[in-house]
């Protein structure tokens, strides 16, 4: 290496050092530390102790442990495949030559930049038992069938299905995401299906859908990640890391928090934290395996 | 390059702390708004009162969850003004200063010094033997009544339920529905509204939480009594029409409170009530009486709380500290005008609440601002006084009880199941909180 290449280097490496510091110091090393305090009994206000696999231990015995794990599975079952096909919709929607189309493209993005809190209060007016605007639609349609609306997020029934139909309001940026992929679908593969006798549907099957399957992938693995550790909404509709009604709506991240926070048992909560990482890397991986050959990069 | 360098000495210069040889104290508290106001006087007053300590007030939201982090990080603040569920679990983990010594150095035990406080809420000050925080704002609750609607349902407006079998009576006569569709438009009472002191039903039904070494919310049958009678109110009017009709509620703090817009007649409430009336419904005609007595040997009872000054461990200045928490719990015992109140009185006063001290002053007694201040008075004089169980765990346990609550007012499963439940995860989990205070006991 030449005197000139070692003071590129050098200076290259000081121009990084402020990322490479903050990476380390902010990010790695929480990580790591949070990974020793899962096997300690650590409560933020006194030295760790060493408790080897105790939290663990104890993990697979709470009963609340699975509840939450159960109840973040089912949201995410629900949020997941209908936030992918709305975004896909819209982007579908949203990618035809109609006259103003940026002005629709903006409407449709504009909910995912309200502030979550904003959008959550307008939610709980909306899921209203009494006076909200979704039951008063369904009211009339019900009605007709002898049947009443739910009570949304006060019935422990039907909280999740609320909450998985809120999510559906921030689907904006994978909306973008996806209306990006089906403008890089090139026209000339849509001309040669056409030719070949194609209709729409076969067009978007097997030109469309094979086309844009990396934009799939990677919502879907973004969406795995997202529902698992749905927070915020919950905690603001709900009215805390309760919930309410009733467990029902009680996510793994609102357990996490409410054990680490409110109990001060942190080495339980990054012992959580850590089962959370490997279910979600785990899910990746098999979401992977499984979408392997479906999945085709433009060479 | 002189401007920027004098820049750069201004700015520094702003850094230091101020220059006025006295010292400067930190103090964070929850309120904002008039009880911050409120809390500001006092400590406007405790710096003119002396020439040595400055406290600087900073109203602090989720002020225990902030308190624990700045704790932890060592850089706590001198003065934190927590919940008194906050000051068990953290005194569990040695992360506050106890004040026995501060205590002792006035010339009294602290034995002497609790004294001057009405008993329910000396006892809230210490847990497991040592002092840990003392008295800024104390309540008691009370059943609030609306006389209009019990006018309207044909009961005399100033005969308040006495016994629980008449809050119930009361509870149907002043409950009302929608003669075409049959809903509920006005509800004499609610167990779940405001929810608040679900914890306190099983206590209110003679039973206890712990008997001091172990977990008892399923072998007491007055705690499974206590959610019996929840599970009544939810049968009785039904969980559909119970739901539609509270979905309408609005926020506490607003005129759509259910209280306060006559949708339910009865609620208990604290001392702060009318506060919120004479901010959102001025003219509401209300009353306020015990709760309904539902053992024989239980008059007067009320469930009191109190706000806590703490020092957590690791705060700068500890003495000075001291200096103010002591001042916040003196009074001038002989105010006769509204300004020769002091510390505690005025924090009190222009909060609208009763005093925690036995004492007061004749000011304070005859022109108190709250119109049913007397009563509150007694009830924290009365000896059926109760307050949070002073465990370490409590938060945990409470979450507990209020699913257990939930639980029988949406008719889930049996109580008794639930209440199984909940002693199961609560004992392992005592266990545990145990196991690790041995692990750190010296």
């Amino acid at each position: 290496m030449t005197t000139r290449e070692k003071r590129h280097l050098r200076n290259g490496l000081l121009f990084c050092a402020p990322w490479f510091i903050g990476l380390g110091l902010f990010t790695a090393y929480p990580v790591v530390a949070s990974l020793f305090y899962s096997f300690c009994d650590y409560s933020v206000l006194q030295s760790p102790v060493w408790s080897g696999t105790e939290n663990y231990r104890r993990m697979a015995g709470d009963t609340l442990f699975w509840l939450s794990l159960k109840n973040t599975i089912i949201y995410a079952l629900l949020s997941l495949p209908a936030g992918m096909i709305v975004a896909l919709s819209l982007a579908l929607l949203l990618n035809t030559e109609v006259r103003g189309m940026p002005v629709f493209r903006t409407i449709f993005y504009l909910p995912s930049i309200v502030p979550m809190v904003a959008s959550a209060m307008l939610w709980l007016w909306i899921f209203n038992g009494q006076f909200g605007l979704l039951n008063w639609a369904l009211l009339p349609i019900l009605d007709l069938f002898g049947l009443k609306p739910p009570g949304w997020l006060g019935d422990p029934t039907w909280a999740k299905p609320a909450l998985a139909l809120m999510s559906l309001w921030g689907v904006g940026n994978s909306m973008v995401i996806h209306l990006a992929g089906l403008q890089n679908v090139p026209k000339e593969l849509y001309e040669a299906a056409e030719i070949d006798g194609a209709g729409t549907w076969r067009r978007f099957w097997h030109v469309t859908l094979p086309m844009i399957s990396p934009v799939l992938y990677f919502n879907l693995i973004m969406g795995i990640i997202g529902s698992l550790q749905v927070f915020a909404t919950v905690f603001v509709m709900t009215g805390g890391a309760d919930g309410a009604p009733a467990r029902s709506t009680l996510f793994y991240a609102l357990y996490l928090f409410s054990v680490s926070f409110y109990d001060l048992r942190m080495g339980y909560g990054c012992a959580m934290a850590w089962v959370l990482f490997i279910l979600i890397v785990a899910l990746t991986v098999v979401a992977t395996k499984l979408t392997e050959k479906r999945v085709h990069y433009a060479t | 390059m002189i401007r920027r360098c004098l820049l750069l000495v201004l700015l520094l210069a702003g850094c230091r702390p101020p220059s006025d040889g006295r010292v400067h104290i930190t103090y964070w508290e929850k309120w904002t708004g008039a009880e911050g106001a409120a809390m500001q006087e006092v400590v406007d007053q405790f710096n003119r009162s002396q020439d040595r300590i400055v406290v600087e007030y900073l109203a602090t939201s989720a002020v225990d969850r902030k308190t624990l982090v700045a704790t932890a990080g060592g850089d706590p603040p001198d003065v934190a003004g927590l919940w008194a569920v906050n000051v068990y679990s953290f005194a569990d983990r040695q992360a506050l200063t106890p004040l026995d010594d501060f205590i002792r150095a006035e010339g009294d035990t602290p034995e002497q010094w609790l004294g001057r406080y009405y008993p329910v809420f000396a006892d809230m000050c210490h847990h497991r033997g040592t002092v840990w925080a003392l008295p800024s704002t104390p309540a008691t609750t009370a059943l609030h009544w609306n006389k209009r609607l019990f006018r309207e349902a044909g009961l005399d407006p100033d005969r308040p339920p006495r016994t629980l079998a008449e809050l119930d009576e009361f509870a149907e006569k002043l409950t009302k529905r929608d003669p075409q569709t049959g809903q509920i438009v006005q509800l004499g009472f609610l167990p779940q509204e405001p929810g608040w002191w679900s914890w306190a039903f099983p206590a209110w039904f003679g039973g206890r939480y712990w008997d001091g070494t172990n977990i008892t919310a399923a072998t007491e049958p007055a705690n499974l009594a206590a959610y019996q009678w929840v599970e009544r109110y939810t049968r009785r009017f039904g969980l559909e029409p119970i739901r539609t009709f509270t979905s309408g509620f609005g926020n506490f703090a607003s005129a759509r409170n259910p209280f306060m817009s006559g949708k339910i007649a009865m609620v208990l409430q604290g001392v702060w009530m009318d506060n919120f009336i004479n901010q959102f419904q001025p003219g509401l005609e209300y009353g306020v009486a015990p709760w309904p007595q539902i053992l024989p040997d239980q008059a007067n009872f009320t469930v009191a709380d109190c706000d806590l000054l703490a020092i957590p461990r690791g705060a700068k200045h500890p003495q000075e500290a001291w200096a103010f928490i002591k001042f916040v719990s003196s009074i001038n015992p002989h105010a006769q005008r509204e300004e020769e109140l002091l510390g505690m009185e005025l924090l009190c006063y222009r909060q609208k609440k009763i005093s925690p001290l036995r004492q007061w002053s004749p000011f304070f007694e005859q022109h108190h601002p709250h119109r049913h201040i007397a009563l509150f008075r007694q009830l924290a004089e009365s000896p059926h006084a109760i307050h949070i169980p002073k465990i370490g765990i409590w938060l945990e346990y409470r979450r507990e009880l209020d699913s257990v609550f939930e639980n029988a007012r949406l008719m889930l499963k049996p109580n008794d199941d639930a209440l199984a439940f909940c002693q199961r995860r609560i004992t392992e989990s005592w266990q545990w909180h145990q196991r690790s205070l041995e692990r750190r006991a010296p």
